[in-house]
């Protein structure tokens, strides 16, 4: 039945090649671990991607549950975690992917780095990996803050602070962060918007610029 | 490709209807990709439908009036009952319209309009019926739909003790 939907799609659209162009395309030998498991380097930055899959739903799904409000968005994520069955494993996810996906994205970048992935013609795209590793330490950043618990405020306070010592523009880059002088209800709204609408749009579009590069100049050659 | 296939051919005659070994593979594969999307997406679904499974809050029984206040005429009482919605917590007030019937049996009709949701009103044309501001809706004192509603006002679960009315949740109406 599926194969005369698709079929049936397919005669009027032609889709196949647009699913071959993403699909169906050459895995060098030295990059398949079927040939040399050492190759296993190579599946750091899928797993990236899996990952920051596995995120995106978990957060969106998150969301139904969450208020970012200084008042309720502890008793929300609270009561998402342990009122909502599998609530805690959804949560689970987003938390622990959390951290996995800077474990991945970092094992990807050294594998890049030790393989010389980076150098001409590739050098663009070792920018843009690098811009997709800052907007996912942001993501990290604001979504430390939103289950608005003790750790959350004081990690956004010193991360802040931080930002804060950046010569001249420190008390500035502070004042937008903070939403004003303080932790708070202002903080809490920026950094949920930030977390689930900027970065994650901007994630996306740097992901798409790094995928169709790697597709349009290849993978790099054996060391 | 072509160098397997005819490897393939040379060495089995293919006779029974075994599993080729393309086909294997990608059950295999399949199942395991199955098996891993369900595991990620299925914790995500049950969390998300959970409205739909989530048991209904059961009712506490309120004091609203002395049964010795109670008339034939309906009046209407507002009580105060604890409301947990999520993780917010409230005191939210109801409202019931509190009668006797002909054989002194006390009831209380909920004012929610079964057509559309609104709030009726006893006798606002004085006609002895409940109406309802939006569309024109009329019910009997038992709360039987006389016009534009398509079922009859529900009641609310009385009990009356040592001469109190204690009124619960909202059941279906027994009267109309």
């Amino acid at each position: 039945m599926f194969k005369n939907i698709y079929n049936w799609i397919d005669e009027r659209l032609d889709i196949t090649p647009l699913w071959r162009d993403v699909a169906d395309h050459e895995v060098p030998e030295h990059v398949n671990p079927a040939h040399h498991f050492s190759a296993f380097v190579y599946c750091f930055g899928g797993l990236t991607f899996f990952i920051t899959v596995i995120q995106i739903l978990s957060g969106m799904f998150l969301t139904m549950y969450y208020v970012p409000d200084i008042v309720h968005a502890y008793a929300s994520v609270d009561y998402l975690q342990h009122q909502i069955p599998f609530g805690n494993i959804v949560r689970g996810m987003h938390h622990f992917g959390a951290s996995l996906v800077i474990v991945m994205m970092f094992l990807h970048t050294l594998r890049v780095f030790f393989t010389g992935s980076y150098k001409a013609p590739r050098e663009m795209n070792w920018v843009v990996g690098m811009l997709i590793f800052f907007i996912m330490l942001g993501l990290g950043f604001t979504g430390y803050l939103l289950p608005w618990d003790n750790k959350a405020y004081y990690a956004t306070k010193v991360g802040v602070e931080i930002a804060a010592s950046v010569p001249i523009i420190g008390e500035y880059i502070a004042k937008i962060l903070y939403g004003g002088d303080i932790v708070g209800a202002r903080t809490l709204t920026t950094f949920f918007a930030v977390h689930v609408f900027f970065l994650p749009g901007a994630l996306i579009a740097m992901l798409a610029a790094h995928f169709i590069m790697i597709r349009k100049q290849g993978i790099s050659g054996p060391l | 490709m072509s160098n397997h296939e005819q490897h393939d051919s040379e060495h089995q005659p293919i006779q029974r209807k075994d599993m080729s070994r393309r086909q294997f593979l990608s059950y295999t594969l399949g199942g395991t990709t199955a098996f891993m999307v369900g595991g990620a997406v299925l914790p995500m679904v049950r969390f998300a439908v959970d409205p739909l499974l989530a048991k209904g809050s059961e009712s506490t029984l309120v004091k609203v009036l002395d049964e010795s206040k109670v008339t034939t005429e309906p009046q209407e009482v507002r009580f105060k009952v604890h409301q947990v919605d999520a993780w917010y917590e409230s005191e939210t007030e109801k409202v019931a319209w509190i009668s006797k019937d002909a054989s002194n049996n006390v009831f209380a009709l909920s004012p929610i309009c079964k057509h559309l949701g609104c709030t009726v009103f006893w006798n606002t044309h004085g006609k002895s019926e409940y109406d309802c501001p939006c569309h024109d809706a009329r019910y009997s004192k038992d709360g039987k739909n006389l016009a534009v509603a398509n079922s009859p006002l529900d009641e609310y679960e009385v009990v009356v003790k040592d001469g109190v009315v204690y009124l619960g949740g909202i059941i279906p109406n027994t009267r109309a």
